[in-house]
């Protein structure tokens, strides 16, 4: 079907498309996208219903935000991708602002710097998340790829200062991921495999390196990775529940709201950053498998998008924003299945909380702006 | 639109892009694999294992609180003890109505009305099977009658637990502290899972300073329990494959302090109704022989907990029986420092042996009618400096102030320790103040930053601006009887392993000597010293009388505030609050000292008659004469 799309506009006839899919066509919405979206909020929103307690009004909230960060990706899918690129280094540079405001006067919660209050409050790094991989794809936009030597230090340095500001708030989690979108696009961009090698033989020494950068409670998480056993009433209590609940739901689950450790609160962070253990013991392996193979799709759609892109700008991006979907997905179920360190990464789309919602909705709008303007550029 | 570089190959550019596509597609396929697999392991391989510890039995890890090390004084004598007693608690996931529970406790008056919103908030925030402590200690009668009610508070059951207990209360409150109820902000401070099933941390003193030492470590047994919660024995399943082992918690370790019981008994009981406080230090080794301040206060009532009534009657009591006057009092040392201004007046030259003055009750700087008054009005005629540590002339050491200098003055009282924390080993100590030119210039805003004269002269006889505490005096006292060697007070002794009955020892800290030009001008300081207790014309010959062994002291009174100009001074008028502060500090034997003290009573009136006799039953007590031993 989505072959069939350019044909049609050219042809500028409607007849095999229903008026649905015209309205959607008209207002820049992928359906697949559309649809594979929809489907993992509201298999979320059923799950969490009942990792809330069957709390309606905690539920409804989340209905509120998911309907905002709806609206969010559509003013988005509005926007053309050369509107978005002229942007791109003034975006970026906001964001590097609001990092070193939030470093210097932001709200202290927890220990942390995370916050900033300008009439709303929100979290700067969150800019980052889109604004890091944009900023790369600007770059390589109009230069020959793969991209020579001293561009890639360039690219480095773009995204080494975010990354570091991040962590320095400190939000190691949000650092790796952001550092992570805005590698995909350089490793995308065709870097050379000898440069990945180099790479990953330096992270032995880099592994290191972090290990000395990182808080006690962050060295605390991986020791307990390792051993849980080691500290069975403190940080491995999480991971040793954790385990229990998804095992323990075995192939079919023990039924939607029946899940003995979710609701009588052994599995701890149950509706935030641990749901994925309430959909592995409340609806089991199939359950789990099903809402991966919803993950999966959405990525794949996202993929085929960006290889459907007509210039480097949009394909770098659209590439960086699917597998950095794939990277929040991977990372949280490993955590949670106990594969990874606990490091404070929602599951996307379905964890309670609205912040890091509104940004993949937007990513996903950048996505469908790119699919649906594609015949608008030319060539 | 801008034209693209030439250099850009569109096509080879689509073709590098999907081939990187493809590569990280199947990385991010092989991952995904990776989590699928463990997906697997953990829901079909082991199912059958996790289910059962979910579903049939669920079993849960229990803490095991260690027990908290004890402590005893230099004798072995137990300053602070467990002893068992009976605490209610609730298990929320076991009671059926919380709100009807709490109310009828609230009827039999186990608990109070006000405070079951606080509980309820507590049974609901925690985890559902972990205790929620009702009430620390029941009384016998209490138990009795909640037994009777047993089967009616289903959840409900009094626990036996070990309660710290201080059997000598008061007389040691201030030196070792107490423990008190684990508040949220101590959770935080101290690591949530360290803590698990404690519910009292140290407070203040040694309980609080060796917290680490005293609390020893958390063990934790695995419980097994069927769906109402109820424990069956563990071997009955055999769930222990994925179970951590049981671990048996590491008592903490018994400390051992410096302090002797019987020094803390009778400075307690020689100021009792007064306020003020007691420090012994050993000279030859900073242990701290004695730490008393007075009004104290029950530190049991802190380990049972009390209500807001008494809380508040401690806490809003104006004779401020929390407040640690020992280390936190800063008094204005008055005459006791005159010792130390005699080493510094000779070392600097401001004067020698031979020198004397004519003191005629009052002294006045050239070109000025300001009276700085002796405490003698009548004046003690011609003094050389030991006539004037003797009896305390003011005069003399007015006269050579201005030629000691406030500098000097400052540089010779820092190497004594004035106007720096001690160092000991618990927590709160106040700096104390020895000013000087540098300091005047730092602290005041612009007109009052210049020294003026008439300040170094009161401060030649420790009033001014300056300031020092009852266990500042008392380590300066020990660093004249040592004669330089200095050492940092401390309170603990030893610590000892309970398990192992390993002993550490904790070994005085030595600090730098007080080295002099001259070492012969200790023999003045001390001499001068000697006789205050034991000369004909002595300030205190009456405290030093009839003794058995050769002693050393110095009496100081601190005006709380200055008599006008030939004004006459009567205590019978002025306030009790207003009268001079008594002060005292003494070291014995003469040769080879054992204790130095420092003494202070509130609003005592005079060093020599208030502070000089309960100095003088320190020494005889701890040199083994008996508190009367000479009478």
């Amino acid at each position: 079907m989505a072959r069939s799309e350019p044909q049609l506009l050219e042809s500028g006839k409607a007849a095999p498309l229903s008026d649905l899919g015209r309205i959607m066509r008209r207002l820049n919405i992928d359906g697949p996208l559309l649809g594979g979206l929809l489907l993992i909020c509201g298999l979320g929103l059923v799950v969490l219903y009942s990792a809330v307690g069957e709390n309606m009004r905690l539920w409804l909230s989340q209905v509120v935000r998911l309907g905002i960060a709806l609206l969010g990706m559509f003013i988005v899918a509005q926007m053309p991708p050369d509107f978005l690129r002229r942007w791109t280094p003034w975006g970026f540079l906001a964001g590097l602002v609001l990092l070193v405001l939030v470093l210097t006067t932001g709200e202290v919660s927890q220990g942390a710097r995370r916050w900033l209050d300008v009439g709303i409050r929100f979290q700067p790094s969150e800019i980052m998340k889109l604004a890091v991989p944009m900023m790369a794809a600007w770059y390589l936009h109009e230069r020959p790829l793969p991209p020579r030597f001293g561009q890639l230090m360039v690219l480095f340095a773009l995204i080494v200062l975010p990354t570091v500001l991040i962590a320095r708030q400190p939000d190691l989690g949000t650092a790796l991921l952001v550092a992570a979108s805005g590698l995909i696009v350089i490793v995308l961009a065709g870097l050379p495999i000898r440069f990945m090698l180099t790479l990953a033989v330096l992270s032995v020494p880099g592994a290191y390196g972090l290990w000395q950068f990182m808080e006690d409670y962050q060295k605390q998480r991986v020791l307990t990775l390792i051993d849980p056993t080691s500290d069975p009433l403190g940080a491995g209590y999480n991971i040793i529940q954790s385990k229990i609940a998804i095992g323990s739901g075995g192939l079919f689950g023990k039924g939607w709201t029946n899940g003995s450790q979710a609701q009588l609160k052994y599995l701890p962070e149950r509706e935030t950053d641990f749901i994925f253990a309430v959909i592995g013991e409340e609806l089991g392996l199939l359950g789990v498998l099903s809402l991966l193979c919803l993950y999966l799709f959405v990525i794949g759609r996202g993929l085929y998008i960006a290889m459907q892109a007509p210039d480097t700008f949009s394909r770098l991006l659209a590439g960086s924003i699917s597998l950095t979907f794939f990277i929040y997905v991977f990372v949280n179920t490993a955590m949670v299945s106990g594969l990874l360190p606990v490091v404070g990464v929602p599951l996307p789309l379905v964890s309670f909380g609205g912040t890091s919602m509104v940004t993949l909705m937007a990513g996903f709008g950048i996505l469908m702006s790119i699919h649906s303007h594609r015949k608008l550029l030319p060539h | 639109m801008r034209l693209l570089a030439p250099i850009k190959d569109h096509h080879s550019e689509r073709r590098l892009f999907v081939a990187r596509v493809a590569m990280t597609s199947s990385m991010a396929i092989l991952l995904l694999g990776v989590v699928v697999a463990r997906l697997v392991q953990l829901q079909v391989i082991n199912y059958e294992l996790f289910a059962e510890q979910s579903q049939g039995n669920r079993y849960r890890i229990e803490a095991v609180p260690p027990t908290r090390g004890l402590i005893y004084d230099r004798k072995g004598r137990v300053l602070a003890e467990n002893l068992p007693a009976y605490q209610l608690e609730m298990i929320p996931e076991q009671v059926a109505d919380l709100d009807d529970t709490l109310l009828r406790l609230a009827a039999m008056q186990l608990i109070a009305t006000e405070d079951i919103d606080n509980f309820k908030e507590l049974a609901r925030s925690g985890p559902r099977f972990k205790p929620v402590t009702l009430k620390l200690r029941l009384t016998d009668e209490e138990i009795a009658n909640f037994a009777i009610q047993r089967p009616r508070f289903q959840g409900v059951d009094f626990q036996p637990r070990l309660i710290r207990h201080y059997p000598h209360g008061p007389a040691v409150a201030h030196a070792v502290g107490y423990v008190g109820a684990l508040s949220k902000e101590d959770l935080q401070r101290l690591g949530g899972s360290a803590y698990a099933g404690t519910a009292h941390t140290g407070k203040t003193g040694i309980e609080s300073r060796y917290e680490e030492q005293l609390h020893g470590e958390v063990g934790y047994d695995n419980v097994v329990t069927n769906a109402l919660g109820r424990q069956v024995p563990s071997d009955s399943r055999d769930l222990t494959e994925a179970l951590p082992a049981n671990q048996a918690p590491a008592p903490g370790d018994d400390l051992y302090l410096s302090l002797d019981l019987d020094l803390q008994l009778v400075a307690s009981k020689a100021l009792e109704n007064k306020r003020g406080a007691v420090v012994a230090i050993d000279p030859w080794s900073g242990e701290i022989l004695a730490l008393v301040s007075t009004p104290s206060f029950d530190p049991n009532l802190f380990a049972v907990g009390m209500n807001t009534a008494q809380y508040a009657e401690l806490q809003d009591n104006l004779t401020r029986p929390l407040f640690n006057r020992a280390i936190r009092g800063a008094y204005p040392p008055g005459s006791t420092i005159k010792p130390m201004l005699a080493l510094a007046a000779l070392e600097s030259g401001a004067t020698n042996l031979q020198h004397t003055t004519l003191c005629r009750g009052y002294f006045t700087l050239p070109n000025s009618t300001h009276r700085y008054r002796d405490w003698r009005p009548e004046g003690h005629g011609r003094v050389d400096l030991l006539e004037a540590l003797t009896q305390s002339c003011d005069v003399y050491f007015y006269e050579i102030s201005n030629d000691i200098g406030i500098d000097n003055m400052h540089r010779y009282l820092d190497m004594f320790g004035l106007g720096h924390a001690t160092g000991i080993d618990i927590s709160g100590e106040h700096e104390g103040l020895v000013p000087s030119t540098e300091w005047k210039q730092r602290t005041f805003s612009d007109y009052d930053r210049k020294w003026y004269p008439g300040e170094t002269v009161i401060a030649s006889i420790g009033q001014g601006y300056m300031l020092a505490t009852p266990l500042q005096l008392a380590s300066a006292i020990a660093t004249v009887a040592t004669r330089g060697t200095r050492y940092q007070p401390h309170l603990v002794a030893a610590s000892e392993n309970t398990l192992t009955g390993e002993r550490t020892m904790y070994p005085p800290l030595k600090l730098a000597d007080i080295r002099l030009n001259d070492e012969q001008s200790w023999d003045v300081a001390i001499e001068g010293m000697h006789a205050v207790m034991q000369g004909a014309r002595g300030t205190a010959r009456a405290a030093g009388a009839n003794a058995k062994y050769e002693m050393a002291g110095k009496s100081g009174t601190a005006q709380v505030f200055s008599v006008a100009q030939d004004e006459e001074y009567d205590e019978e008028l002025i306030d009790e609050l207003l009268r001079d502060h008594a002060l005292f500090v003494a070291f014995a034997p003469l040769e080879n000292p054992r204790i130095a003290v420092a003494v202070i009573v509130e609003n005592g009136s005079s060093g020599s008659r208030v502070a000089a006799p309960i100095a003088r039953q320190l020494m005889d007590t701890y040199l083994g004469y008996g508190v009367h031993g000479t009478q």
